[in-house]
């Protein structure tokens, strides 16, 4: 694999689901989870995704990983078109590319031992000796923070927190480049969610990984990425680097977001909830911009055509007709 | 000063088990004054939960006894009150509302039926007065086209809008005391904001007392004033939310505001910030220690702490801290 360019690279990304049994006229149903996402994620770099429930974010790393068959677009692994291999040529590209999910009790085999779980993917890619795997995995499972004494016990035996260390412990095995973090801490309590967000972030500096970090909670978004994406209704609404995006938020959507958060100061006044109503259903998602029925900046045109994805400053892409790049001048039918 | 609309004094709780007793929550006095907002903060498993369900004897028996010195409601006894007795005062004079309301709802019911059930028992309400009056209490809620809402079922139902509904269910009956238990936590933040706006809009009309329950600091610090921070079944650190924030007095909410990352936090250049770690997790009650519950995990712990427990003691006008070395911890900190 060649180490120039992007690590990952997703392209016009679309996913719909089929709903079973509605039929309408004879044409099926469909929820439109992801429509049309593309970015690149660089060798050593965090990425978040952010949107709230139904923007599509985990549709978006199901389909990285290859759990989830994109209905079309395109996901390149090091250059590497991957995402229309069978089974057997996924292989080889697999170990490359791991997920760690939110709940590492529903991920991880409640009837295998730490040592089998992490030993799993070692046999799946060759280590034949059993000796050999238990050896290796008591050194992944001393770097995660946990002791080897505890390579014989089952998923149960480990608290939350050591939980998800060892779901962390079996996607490092294999020395991946790229790992997909869905909603790696959301489960985890303050105190423990401090000491994974820590892991994560020495285990990146020590191995050069990429992460892809799917989460709804923006203050650690804030903390671990180094850039972040916004999606909104199976789009992106705006990417920018992650501190550009906390301190000069464009999209109305990005602005909502980080104003509904709480602020952990009593202080700081509290400010009304900034948008109305709730995400909207995406089996019919509204015409235009996906978010112009909660927008308090929406005009005609934005409930006509989708703005496209456009760069308003190094690194900062946006999507939308009102504040987008210098142009409210020229915007017609405004209203 | 007025009577407090709820009185707890002593109040511990026992889950029972062939393999003996849990002491889930262990020693907790409060008041909540009429009117004021209390946040119960804590992790996991700290029982703030419990006593919560507690205060409406909620939680089933067997596993759970409670016990208490008081549990007074409006000069009531609840700990002794019949069951029946206790039946017209949930819902009506103490309501609740729940993390998820998918599981508090009734599948089968529709929403209006569900209003109107809790307006016929405690307020003698005919048929079509409930129906007004639950036509009236979704508007009051927001719910957008409140009469099509009412013949519909909990599962055509947004988790933000049934939310909603079960504050209205809550509100309906102007309660003294709302007993709000991770209201906000299934919610996106957008209608987070939406629903924190809505609850505190409804206190200060109908002048509830409100108990929160919640892991989240922040949303504690945008809401309560006054704050119970629980640790392993006992309350910690009591104080006034702006003393809370400002002047932490226990080591374990010193830790949890360190270890909470920060949206207003200074953006480090170059090498990212680490996070304030707590080491450890949250002691197993089945084995208590014998001295503070907290020692294993504390920077600040002696060899008394884990030896004696220590008791809440007052370090500043209305705060409380249970820690030895709270004075020691005052000075670390400034």
């Amino acid at each position: 694999m060649s180490d120039a360019g992007p690590v990952l690279e997703v392209a016009d990304l679309v996913k719909h689901f089929a709903i079973r049994g509605a039929s309408w006229f004879g044409r099926r149903a469909q929820v439109h989870a992801v429509d049309g996402v593309s970015f690149s994620l660089a060798r050593g770099e965090t990425l978040a995704l952010v949107g709230e429930s139904g923007s599509g974010k985990s549709t978006v790393g199901r389909m990285i990983v290859g759990l989830t068959k994109p209905t079309s677009g395109s996901v390149r692994l090091a250059g590497t078109r991957i995402d229309d291999l069978d089974r057997a040529a996924m292989r080889a590209h697999r170990r490359h590319l791991q997920l760690v999910f939110q709940d590492p009790y529903a991920s991880l085999n409640p009837r295998m031992t730490a040592a089998e779980l992490i030993g799993e993917p070692l046999a799946n890619f060759g280590m034949r000796a059993r000796g050999e795997r238990r050896v290796r995995a008591a050194e992944i499972l001393r770097r995660v923070g946990l002791s080897p004494d505890y390579l014989d016990r089952l998923p149960h035996e480990f608290s939350g927190g050591q939980r998800q260390r060892l779901g962390i412990a079996r996607a490092l095995a294999l020395q991946p480049r790229v790992i997909v973090c869905d909603e790696p801490v959301s489960a985890l309590d303050v105190s423990v969610q401090a000491q994974v967000i820590n892991l994560l972030a020495d285990l990146q500096a020590e191995f050069g990984l990429s992460y892809l970090f799917i989460a709804h909670d923006l203050a650690v978004v804030r903390h671990i990425s180094d850039r972040t994406a916004v999606m909104y209704l199976g789009r992106l609404v705006e990417v920018a680097p992650t501190r550009r995006l906390f301190a000069a938020p464009r999209h109305p959507y990005t602005r909502a977001l980080l104003a509904s958060v709480p602020v952990p100061d009593p202080g700081v006044p509290r400010m009304r909830a900034p948008v109305e109503g709730e995400v909207p259903s995406a089996v019919a998602p509204p015409p235009g911009c996906r978010f112009h029925t909660r927008c308090p900046d929406a005009r005609s045109e934005c409930r006509r055509v989708a703005p496209p994805l456009e760069a308003v400053g190094p690194g900062h892409f946006l999507a939308c007709h009102v504040h987008g790049a210098a142009k409210p001048a020229m915007i017609v039918g405004g209203d | 000063m007025t009577a407090p609309a709820l009185q707890i004094i002593d109040l511990a709780v026992d889950l029972v088990s062939r393999d003996g007793n849990v002491r889930a929550v262990d020693g907790i006095s409060f008041d909540l004054a009429a009117g004021e907002t209390l946040a119960l903060v804590g992790e996991s498993g700290c029982g703030k939960s419990i006593t919560a369900l507690s205060i409406l004897r909620l939680v089933p028996d067997p596993p759970a006894r409670i016990h208490a010195t008081a549990l007074r409601f409006a000069g009531q006894d609840l700990l002794t009150m019949p069951e029946d007795a206790l039946r017209k005062l949930r819902g009506n004079r103490i309501s609740m509302i729940f993390q998820e309301p998918m599981t508090s709802l009734n599948p089968v019911l529709s929403i209006g039926r569900q209003i109107t059930e809790t307006l016929r028992e405690h307020r003698n309400l005919g048929r079509q007065q409930a129906r007004d009056e639950a036509m009236a209490l979704l508007r009051l809620v927001r719910i957008p086209d409140p009469a099509r809402r009412l013949d519909q079922y909990p599962f055509e139902l947004s988790g933000g809008m049934r939310q909603r509904v079960m504050i209205a269910m809550a509100v309906a009956c102007r309660p003294d005391v709302l007993i709000a238990d991770e209201p906000t936590t299934a919610l996106d933040v957008t209608v987070q904001a939406q629903i924190l706006d809505l609850l505190l809009d409804l206190q200060r009309r109908i002048g509830t007392a409100v108990i929160l329950v919640t892991h989240d600091l922040a949303v504690v610090a945008q809401t309560a004033q006054r704050v119970l921070v629980m640790y392993a079944g006992r309350i910690v650190e009591e104080a006034p939310v702006q003393a809370l924030f400002a002047r932490p007095g226990h080591p374990y909410t010193l830790g949890l505001l360190a270890a909470m990352p920060h949206l207003a936090a200074p953006h480090s250049d170059g090498v990212r910030g680490r996070l304030a770690e707590l080491a450890g997790t949250v002691p197993v009650l089945d084995r208590p220690a014998p001295g503070c519950s907290f020692a294993a995990r504390c920077v600040w712990a002696v060899e008394r702490c884990h030896d004696e427990r220590p008791r809440l003691a007052e370090v500043a006008s209305m705060h409380r801290v249970a820690c030895w070395r709270a004075d020691d911890v005052a000075r670390g900190r400034a």
